[in-house]
């Protein structure tokens, strides 16, 4: 029986550039293997809707929901390799292992992301300097593609699987994943909160102090001008073991101050208070989602004043010395996973997320952007500043080795497009990125700076998908499928070749 | 694909010769634009337009005869045109003529092909577009409809007329395409001075094509279903339109 297909209007999480399409969810993957195979129209997969910009959307063609295909297929609890289907999510995942000691080696500031999202993105957490992306923990993938099904893995084929690593689900369906998974004795973060006065200190702190932390990551005011510029809430932690959350509370760190002693007998108290009732499960985890916006806000909601004073009081709410205090991991990882459709607070015109990566060494171009939106009064919500390590090979995974930072900006603010632009072309400049995942409103022209390999990845695609029928409107937005030509895109299933009278050429991005 | 910013990368111009057209072009060029299909009935004035758009940067200018009032050809023209594109991200509905009113009072034809020109013909051409762009499952209609059309004046009540009709059906296309990734915007400008007002008396608050282009860039990034240009006109207009008949009719114009 072949499921059911409903005209369905989707957006990203940034609730921008609607498009409407055939929605069908299968629920075998024998089905799936039929919707991919006898395709005659642009399909791609579509998971939990976590990707902010229009990734899985086809307009006009199919979309493939996958969240009906989320079993998990075997668990080794010897070497915490997991296999499990492609619309599973990382939440049901970590409701599942994290009693039992395991932790996922990668997670997003959100857990409503599906296997196959995390890895069609690459996706990277807190963790990245030490543990890189999400593919680096894949150790072989099922995908569903136009011309059959194929396991590949870094070893037998390892063109597909890096090209698939952040290929934005352009290389076909993940049907299933094999990982590994990392052992933690508890459900809890040691996790430490300190405050930066300005970028520099913020950046050196990082530098400093990074190698000592497994998760590490800085919330930016990006709000904050003149001295202030680029203030920032630093948090870091490790896992918690067993004897960190002794009945003391924790282990009595070195660095004492007498301000610390106070915070950290008050971290003691709120531990505590978890920690010491009888029958506590060091390993419990059932996070819960505390409220939900119920609607869309009103336009404007969020606005310069009221992203500036949110950020104060975020400022402010913060230790000035360094403090030491076990948080749950849903609270550490997961804090806007407690509120339900947050994405409705930003009005009915959305928002998208500016996320870019610099080199090390191109620090002055993360100083310039935030400069640049601060002078400009874009409004933003708290940024996120961390650093990564060394990237790994697939030529569209998003982190390479330097500094990335993230934005939530209210779309429909005046020149907002104007401004992420120049951004864009600096960020170019300095040997950096965007990140696709995030992406809504690139200029085409700069992705094959952005992104050198980009040729390679298409050629590898080509290989699954000759005819071009995997496509997403992020796809034919940025022209990822297309050869430098034009000969071959995602539309021509539906179009036919497009006919293209006073051809020019492609422009050189204008510098 | 028409970006989070509303900002179109490929456009159908109904009435490519449009100097606001040729504005909100040349502006959309700058930012995402870089494939069009400009359609009208003079094909060298088209051409022009056309090297135009390509000299600022678009990799495709297709010059298409097509005549608006032509209603029987407008849906096979609609699939030929997003043939041409691949995706059609902004039909422009920017056909129109202004007519001489003192002719049209008087002479049937004359009013008729104010009324055919401005209302029928892009009204119809909408509908062929408006089932294409739902196929498609995305897209925006912008239709430049005028103040003219808010509350009609009997200085220019025949054009007043075809636009208020042209307004109105907009408005109710706009509705029935809710749900479907089509929507459209309707562009409420002033007095333009353009080859159309040529040699006559600019209105109070009279503006210039490009500044309604800019204004329909704004509304398009903002995702607001009317633009009124210069912004000021939807408040003056909202007093004009209650306005007690015996003052209007006195109104200057």
């Amino acid at each position: 029986m072949s499921p059911t297909a409903e005209r369905r209007l989707l957006t990203g999480w940034g609730r921008t550039a609607p498009s409407a399409a055939q929605l069908v969810r299968p629920s075998s993957p024998a089905q799936l293997d039929a919707l991919v195979h006898g395709a005659t129209r642009p399909l791609v997969a579509r998971g939990l809707g976590r990707s902010y910009g229009d990734a899985a959307q086809a307009a006009g063609g199919t979309v493939i929901d996958v969240t009906g295909m989320s079993s998990v297929l075997g668990f080794n609890s010897t070497t915490g390799v997991l296999r499990v289907q492609g619309g599973a999510s990382l939440d049901s995942v970590m409701r599942m292992l994290v009693p039992r000691g395991w932790f996922v080696p990668v997670t997003p500031g959100t857990r409503f992301v599906t296997l196959g999202g995390a890895i069609a993105s690459d996706i990277h957490g807190k963790n990245h300097h030490v543990d890189g992306s999400f593919c680096s923990h894949v150790e072989s993938l099922v995908l569903a593609t136009p011309i059959g099904r194929v396991e590949v893995s870094p070893t037998n084929d390892p063109e597909l699987f890096w090209a698939t690593a952040g290929g934005m689900g352009l290389t076909g369906v993940v049907l299933e994943a094999t990982l590994r998974m990392i052992p933690v004795e508890t459900s809890w973060m040691l996790v430490d909160t300190e405050r930066a006065a300005d970028l520099d200190d913020c950046l050196d702190r990082m530098q400093k102090r990074d190698g000592e932390y497994r998760y590490s990551v800085a919330w930016v005011d990006c709000l904050a001008r003149g001295r202030n510029l680029g203030r920032a809430v630093i948090t870091r932690a490790n896992h918690a073991r067993i004897p960190d959350l002794s009945a003391a509370g924790h282990s009595a760190p070195e660095r004492a101050s007498s301000d610390r002693a106070a915070s950290d007998r008050a971290a003691t108290r709120i531990a505590s208070r978890h920690l010491g009732r009888a029958g506590f499960d060091p390993l419990a985890f059932d996070p819960r989602v505390a409220l939900n916006v119920p609607f869309v806000a009103p336009p404007g909601l969020l606005n310069t004043l009221s992203l500036s004073a949110f950020n104060e009081a975020w400022y402010r709410k913060a230790p000035r010395q360094v403090s030491t205090r076990p948080e749950p991991m849903a609270s550490f990882f997961h804090p806007l996973d407690g509120v339900g459709a947050w994405n409705r607070l930003y009005g009915p015109r959305g928002f998208l997320q500016y996320q870019l990566v610099v080199p090390f060494g191109a620090e002055d171009t993360i100083r310039a952007v935030i400069e640049q939106l601060a002078g400009r009064r874009v409004a933003s919500f708290l940024a996120v500043l961390k650093s990564f390590g060394p990237g790994n090979p697939g030529p569209l995974s998003f982190p390479i080795a330097g500094w990335t930072l993230a934005l939530d900006l209210p779309a429909g603010q005046a020149g907002l497009s104007e401004v992420l632009d120049d951004l864009d072309e600096q960020v170019a400049e300095a040997g950096g990125r965007v990140y696709l995942a995030k992406d809504s409103r690139l200029r085409p022209e700069l992705l094959a700076s952005m992104y050198p390999r980009l040729d390679e990845w298409r050629a590898v695609r080509r290989r699954v998908d000759p005819d071009g029928l995997i496509a997403s409107d992020l796809g034919r937005r940025l022209s990822l499928c297309e050869d430098p030509t034009g000969a071959r895109t995602g539309d021509s299933a539906t179009h036919g070749s497009q006919k293209r009278e006073g051809h020019l050429g492609r422009l050189e991005p204008a510098r | 694909m028409n970006d989070a910013t509303g900002m179109p990368q490929s456009a159908v111009v109904i009435g490519g010769t449009s100097e606001i057209a040729g504005a909100l072009l040349q502006a959309l060029v700058r930012r995402r634009l870089r494939r069009v299909v400009l359609a009208g009935r003079d094909e060298q004035a088209l051409a022009k337009v056309a090297a135009h758009l390509q000299a600022a940067g678009a990799e495709q200018a297709t010059v298409m005869a097509f005549d608006v009032t032509e209603v029987a050809g407008h849906a096979a023209f609609a699939g030929e045109a997003a043939r041409a594109l691949g995706q059609v991200d902004m039909v422009l509905v920017a056909a129109g003529i202004l007519g001489e009113q003192s002719e049209s009072e008087t002479d049937p034809e004359a009013a008729a092909r104010v009324l055919t020109t401005n209302q029928t013909g892009p009204a119809a051409a909408m509908v062929a577009f408006a089932a294409e762009l739902r196929r498609q499952g995305h897209g925006r209609i912008v239709v430049l409809s005028s103040v003219a059309g808010i509350r009609v004046r009997q200085a220019n009540f025949v054009y007043g007329a075809s636009k208020a009709g042209l307004d109105g059906f907009a408005q109710g296309l706009s509705d029935s395409l809710a749900g479907s990734g089509v929507s459209v915007t309707i562009v409420r400008p002033g007095f333009v001075r353009t080859r159309m007002t040529a040699g006559m008396d600019p209105a109070p608050l009279a503006t210039t094509a490009e500044a309604v282009a800019a204004d329909i860039v704004r509304a398009l990034e903002r995702g607001s279903p009317v633009v009124w240009s210069p912004p000021a006109m939807r408040w003056i207009f909202a007093v004009l339109r209650v306005l007690p008949r015996s003052l209007w009719r006195r109104l200057p114009g």
